[in-house]
């Protein structure tokens, strides 16, 4: 006979513990402590890395003031002068110039693979843009140097040069294409498979309904997605774009190896400059009898981080934003 | 009676199944046409063929032909948003767009250039809203986003919006089905007043409800139509068999 289920064969009652049971316990709370430490491990990484880094960085930031070390526009080491300001703008410019040049195609991919594309262009299409994702960051550089750098000197630079002389931003006044042109084309590849598919993801995210009212008054799929997609989903696109931005920010090699890394304010799309990642990458562990050098270069890192930081924080916060509303 | 729609040798599989077997219908001018019959009879697909939604889905093959007004829509010639602002749609869930309550109202007539004036756009806005019996209670606020709106005023909202680019046909897949009994009440009581003006074609599952506002009745079955013809012919002396278990409640 098989015994009802329920039924005890060992305890008068059944109900309490019995010492299997109670082995069986314990291991399943083993087994949850030890999930929690290494889920825990993330959060403690980030800690032990910034508090690192301060401790590393503290013997510049106790001395140096914050205000020369910030803003401070000379990088003389040798000199005693440790001024961030080119390479904290140089990093904002290339990173502003990549995002620029990324964002408004990668939209239209996005938007054409979600409305447009058929099933079949579209399976065609993802892996492809995931295999765009998993090119090394150095191949980008190479990529950049053997074409980008070329291109920009002979071809945008003299086209620049002759169309707009007067247009700030646009000046060119060096005669090579190591620049933050160059510095943000090749961002702008590496960054596109990310803000693709994001904006995808989120195009996604709206409901077929929303679609199909518009079009059931006689709406064109343009006229669908320039007045009610594109509106639906701005915060989303916006994530996108701060998404890819902080991806951009922290791009190291790709970048260093074409923007010329000249310790200067860039002042044009055409300047060289010289990226905080460049500067830290380039210098830690050369010339460390300087006194403050290594400290330096350790607060570079740190404001480099805080700024990926607060990054990543407001994108979180847009995302979750965007997750929260109402579709219906 | 005058036809205004007429369905000729419809055939329509997604994929290799089958979902329309050689359908032909006659839909009356200015009456309400009721289609009834079991779920997953191709009740949905039909209405569909009938605003060329239908192709919105990939892997759709449909032949024969749909003629409103004599004219084919499916002819290489015609329009697709032309057909749509003809054939208005009253979905089963109502789906205001993500603006406010009068920029539903006017977004097609804007699309499709139908004013000139802002003061035009205003007076049409009120008067479709006034049509759909929504005006009372949201022309205080038509800058509302239209998402505040309830369940049953947002279904009236896109009466409005549909009724704003003039359609003459309205179609309607269970239209009510989504919405409490007041406000189902309230489009059935719209539905009847606007077929002195509009060609109305209704899904539903509520027989009662098909009762209320059929003149005319299409009962399908498994992809064909099985009978059509006026709401009391097919309601008190059903000529087939299958119709009268369905009118039972056997199936
Ligand atoms: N997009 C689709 N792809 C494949 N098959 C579909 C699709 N839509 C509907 N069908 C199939 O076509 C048949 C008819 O579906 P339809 O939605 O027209 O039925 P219906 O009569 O409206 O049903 P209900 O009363 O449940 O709404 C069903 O067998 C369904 O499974
Ligand atoms: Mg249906």
């Amino acid at each position: 006979m098989i015994p009802p289920i329920g039924s005890s064969t060992t305890g008068a009652t059944g109900w309490q513990p019995q010492p299997v049971a109670l082995a069986r316990a314990k291991s399943n709370e083993r087994a949850r402590k030890i999930f929690l430490g290494f889920t825990a491990l993330p959060v403690v990484l980030i800690l032990l890395v910034t508090l690192g880094l301060l401790i590393r960085s503290w013997p510049i930031l106790s001395t140096y003031p914050l205000q020369d070390l910030l803003f401070g526009e000379v990088w003389k080491p040798s000199k005693m002068l440790f001024g961030l300001l080119p390479f904290i703008t140089g990093t904002v410019w290339i990173t502003a110039v990549g995002v620029l040049i990324s964002v408004p195609p990668c939209l239209l991919v996005a938007i054409y693979l979600s409305e447009y594309a058929h099933d079949s262009t579209r399976s065609f299409i993802r892996p492809i843009l995931d295999l765009l994702a998993a090119i090394p960051s150095v191949v980008f550089g190479v990529w950049g140097l053997v074409t980008i750098v070329p291109f920009v000197e002979s071809t945008v630079m003299p086209f620049a040069k002759a169309a707009f002389p007067y247009i700030p931003f646009l000046k060119v006044d060096q005669p090579t294409g190591f620049s933050v042109l160059s510095g943000g084309l090749v961002l702008a590849v590496m960054i596109a498979p990310l803000l693709i598919s994001v904006v995808y993801e989120v195009l996604l995210t709206v409901p077929n309904d929303l679609r199909r009212a518009s079009l059931a008054i006689g709406a064109t799929q343009w006229e669908t997605i320039r007045r009610v997609l594109i509106p639906q989903v701005l915060p989303g696109i916006i994530a996108a774009v701060v998404l890819g931005a902080s991806r951009a920010l922290g791009e190291t090699i790709a970048v260093l190896m074409v923007v010329g890394n000249v310790p200067q304010i860039p002042t044009s799309i055409f300047d060289a400059a010289y990226p905080l990642p460049a500067l830290i990458a380039n210098n830690y562990g050369e010339m460390m009898s300087i006194p403050l050098y290594d400290s330096a270069l350790l607060g570079a890192a740190l404001i480099l981080l805080i700024i990926i930081l607060i990054f990543n924080v407001l994108s979180v916060i847009v995302l979750q934003r965007v997750k929260q509303r109402k579709w219906e | 009676m005058e036809s205004h729609i007429q369905v000729k040798d419809l055939k329509v599989s997604y994929g290799k199944q089958e979902v329309l077997k050689n359908v032909n219908l006659e839909i009356p001018r200015n009456r309400i046409t009721v289609i009834m019959g079991p779920s997953g009879c191709g009740k949905t697909t039909l209405l569909m063929t009938m605003n060329r939604f239908l192709e919105l889905n990939e892997g759709v093959t449909i032949a024969g032909q749909v003629l409103v007004d004599g004219h084919n829509i499916y002819s290489p010639d015609v329009d697709v948003t032309e057909v749509r602002k003809r054939v208005g749609l009253l979905a089963q869930r109502p789906t205001p767009l993500p603006m406010s309550i009068f920029d539903n109202v006017s977004y097609g007539m804007y699309i499709h250039q139908m004013r000139k004036e802002t003061i035009e756009y205003k007076q049409a806005v009120r008067h479709y809203l006034e049509l759909a019996g929504l005006w009372d209670e949201v022309g205080k606020r038509l800058h509302d986003p239209a998402t505040a709106l309830s369940i049953g005023q947002q279904q009236r909202l896109c009466l409005a919006r549909g009724l704003a680019v003039e359609p003459e046909i309205i179609l309607g897949d269970e239209p009510t089905s989504a919405l409490d009994p007041v406000s189902s009440a309230h489009i059935e009581h719209k539905l009847l007043e606007l077929k002195e003006k509009y060609t109305t074609v209704v899904v539903t599952h509520t027989l009662r409800q098909a009762k209320r506002l059929a003149d005319h009745v299409v009962f399908m079955y498994l992809g064909e139509v099985v009978e059509q013809g006026p709401a009391a012919e097919v309601f008190g002396n059903p000529r087939e068999e299958r119709t009268k278990q369905y009118l039972q409640g056997l199936f």
